[in-house]
């Protein structure tokens, strides 16, 4: 009896990820407030990653709680323990700002669930404090800014004058430019959060007459940012540098103001892979707008579930599916990524510049590549090895 | 440095007009009917957006404000009946919770027509040029425009006040609600009235910031805060203190902003100039109020009320 008992239940423990088990996912964004939109385009690529699957994670059966963090630390919290505990989800995943995921980094890692990054990758959880159940499919903060003083510095670009809000990112940002650009600063100027008229920040710069500037202006203070510049006439005569400010979230609002604005980024629409092609195609055939490089690192995200899934066979067994995750190759629409040891990564930099398309709409281009196979700085504070 | 002192003048001062606009129509909802108005930055959002996209259905940057006046009167009055008028017989606590209902409604609403997505607002070519201010310093000649459609503003009002029927109306009425009632005053649609024309003033504001700014939900609020300093500066109900007062607001905060850092760099190592220089530029008009109050308790210009 007990020989044909032990076959039979080695047969249903194989079985039973096949079977019984549902891949959940976690779900959290920013849905409401002034961000709300980009909460939208990380939720409307999501969806579109999920029909290129087939709704099915890993041809698993599959759910995903999705959740609104309101861009607040203690309801992103709330909303994680809610994922952990009550639903038991497998991945944590689709929070846009820094301050969220450093609030539900702790507890959802703990808790051997998978934490995922489509978007922030604050230095803190990149560093000394990484953690084997946190990935990324973004980039580390840093990184970006770097990319954009390194094309400073290798293109011979003098006296610049630097401008970010007066909060931690503004501050990394500019000193991620500082760290590769070695030549003149001819000023630099914190500007209040969420401030909405530059003008007096304008007249002094022009005052200052620099060879260029760099900007970090995100969101509705990018905006605000380009379209003064432009009307201060300083569009043209002073090349405008810029990391986070001019993309396909603040573009429909900014139209011509914006063309010929310089920006670096890890992906840009017009990227040339097969993945990004059909996304970007399929995206706005769905929706009717271009995706932002949030939405781009959204469906990376489904993508790279989906695929570490198929390679581990399974969901039960976090070991094996952490080692899958950890190969990276999946389809990304940034071509065929790898990761660092600290679970970012590794990946390409590029110069964009906003242009108007033959049809009309308002989009980037890449014409430069700053760096190649690039990993970020904070990876050998990290102990993790594997 | 003395022409970046002169053009950051005029930009202290369009950033005055710009409150004042927003104040007016404040204090005199405040002062004369006694109603405190967290919604009066919704009504700026109203404005720009009703502004946006009648200019672009127009294609006429004139005939799009010209209608977008009067809807922005339209949406006031219709507020002022259907909520606001409930609530001037209860305290100001009842008032404050029923506005801030507001502020979220009119959030909600803008959403649901427009999106969440901010607006695209342009200038028509023939005020998106500069104009030379001084030798050398040339400046938007929309914030020129601003300055002096402020400046008019400014004085309608102050002749619409003090010259007109209507405005010794609003006097009476401001003074003493009960006896110029009892005179024959109608009180109620005098009321609506200043209701109406302060909303104006607050959507034309909306609409002069709509081209320098994103006109996105949500807009108003932060506005509104210094527009209640510019008030509690001014005098409760007095339209020249809130005039004076968001003048001083506007180029003491634009000012601040850039000349403190500068100034602080100068004294203390750079690091730390660049931490403490901006926090304390944007705490400069508080602590103005705070002075102000220590002195005025009334504000610069109290009305003669009660």
């Amino acid at each position: 009896m007990k020989k044909i008992i032990a076959p039979i239940l080695a047969l249903t423990m194989l079985a039973s990820p096949l079977y019984a088990e549902k891949v959940k996912v976690g779900f959290m964004t920013t849905l409401s407030g002034p961000a709300g939109i980009i909460g939208k385009q990380m939720k409307d690529a999501f969806q579109l990653g999920l029909d290129h699957i087939g709704n099915a994670f890993g041809g698993m059966e599959s759910s995903v709680i999705y959740g609104d963090d309101q861009r607040k630390p203690d309801v992103a919290k709330q909303l994680a323990d809610k994922m952990v505990k009550k639903h038991q989800v497998h991945f944590v995943t689709g929070i846009i700002w820094s301050n969220l995921l450093v609030a539900v980094h702790g507890p959802v890692t703990r808790s051997n669930t998978f934490l995922i990054s489509s978007n922030a990758g604050p230095s803190t959880v990149a560093g000394r404090r990484c953690s084997n159940n946190f990935f990324s499919v973004s980039w580390q903060n840093d990184q970006t800014p770097e990319a954009m003083g390194k094309y400073l510095q290798d293109n011979g670009i003098k006296n610049v004058y630097l401008m970010a809000p007066n909060y931690q990112a503004g501050k990394d940002m500019l000193a991620g430019v500082e760290r590769y650009y070695q030549g003149s600063v001819s000023g630099k100027v914190f500007t209040k959060l969420g401030q909405k008229d530059f003008q007096a920040e304008i007249s002094t710069l022009r005052a200052s007459n620099p060879g260029a500037v760099f900007v970090f202006q995100p969101g509705g203070m990018g905006i605000n940012f380009v379209k003064q510049y432009k009307q201060a006439g300083l569009m043209g005569s002073v090349p405008l540098y810029t990391a986070f400010t001019v993309d396909a979230v603040s573009l429909p609002a900014l139209k011509d103001s914006a063309v010929g604005v310089l920006g670096t980024q890890t992906w840009s629409p017009d990227l040339d892979n097969p993945v990004n092609k059909r996304f970007v195609r399929d995206f706005r055939k769905k929706y009717g707008y271009i995706p932002s490089f949030y939405a781009a690192q959204s469906y990376d995200l489904v993508r790279f579930i989906d695929h570490s899934i198929r390679v581990a066979g399974g969901i039960s067994d976090r070991d094996a599916l952490r080692d899958a995750m950890r190969l990276g190759g999946y389809p990304s629409t940034r071509g065929n990524l790898k990761f660092n040891n600290n679970h970012f990564p590794i990946q390409n930099f590029y110069l964009r510049e906003a242009v108007k398309d033959s049809d009309g709409s308002y989009t980037t281009k890449i014409i430069d590549t700053v760096f190649t196979d690039y990993g970020d700085n904070y990876a050998k504070d990290c102990g993790m090895k594997w | 440095m003395g022409l970046l002192l002169i053009e950051q003048a005029f930009n202290g001062l369009q950033f005055g007009v710009m409150l004042f606009l927003i104040a007016a129509g404040l204090t005199l909802v405040f002062g004369i009917m006694d109603l405190v108005n967290l919604s009066h930055g919704s009504l700026v959002m109203v404005g720009a957006y009703l502004a946006t996209t009648l200019i672009e259905w127009t294609g006429s940057f004139i005939l799009g404000i010209l209608l977008a006046l009067p809807s922005t009167f339209l949406v006031g009055v219709v507020v002022e009946i259907v909520v606001l008028r409930t609530l001037y017989e209860r305290d100001h606590l009842d008032q404050v919770l029923a506005t801030f209902g507001l502020i979220l409604f009119f959030n909600e609403l803008i959403r649901i027509v427009w999106g969440p997505a901010s607006l695209y607002s342009g200038l028509p070519e023939s005020i998106s040029g500069h104009v030379e201010i001084l030798p050398g310093v040339p400046y938007p000649a929309f914030r020129l425009l601003i300055i002096l459609v402020g400046l008019l503003v400014a004085l309608l009002i102050y002749f619409i006040v003090a010259r007109t029927k209507l405005g010794m109306l609003i006097r009476a009425g401001a003074s003493n609600r009960e006896m110029a009632g009892a005179l024959g005053v109608n009180i109620r649609m005098l009321f609506t009235l200043v209701f109406g024309l302060g909303a104006s003033f607050a959507g034309l504001a909306g609409m002069m910031l709509g081209p320098l700014t994103s006109v996105e939900p949500g807009m108003g609020e932060p506005l509104l805060i210094l527009a209640f300093v510019v008030i509690i500066i001014g005098g409760i109900g007095s339209i020249r203190g809130a005039f004076i007062a968001a003048v001083i607001v506007g180029l003491v905060d634009t000012l601040g902003r850039v000349f403190l850092p500068m100034l602080l760099r100068s004294l203390v190592a750079e690091s730390t100039a660049d931490t403490v220089g901006p926090a304390l530029a944007s705490m400069l008009i508080y602590i103005l109020m705070a002075g102000i109050l220590v002195f005025r308790p009334r504000g610069l210009f109290p009305a003669r009320t009660g």
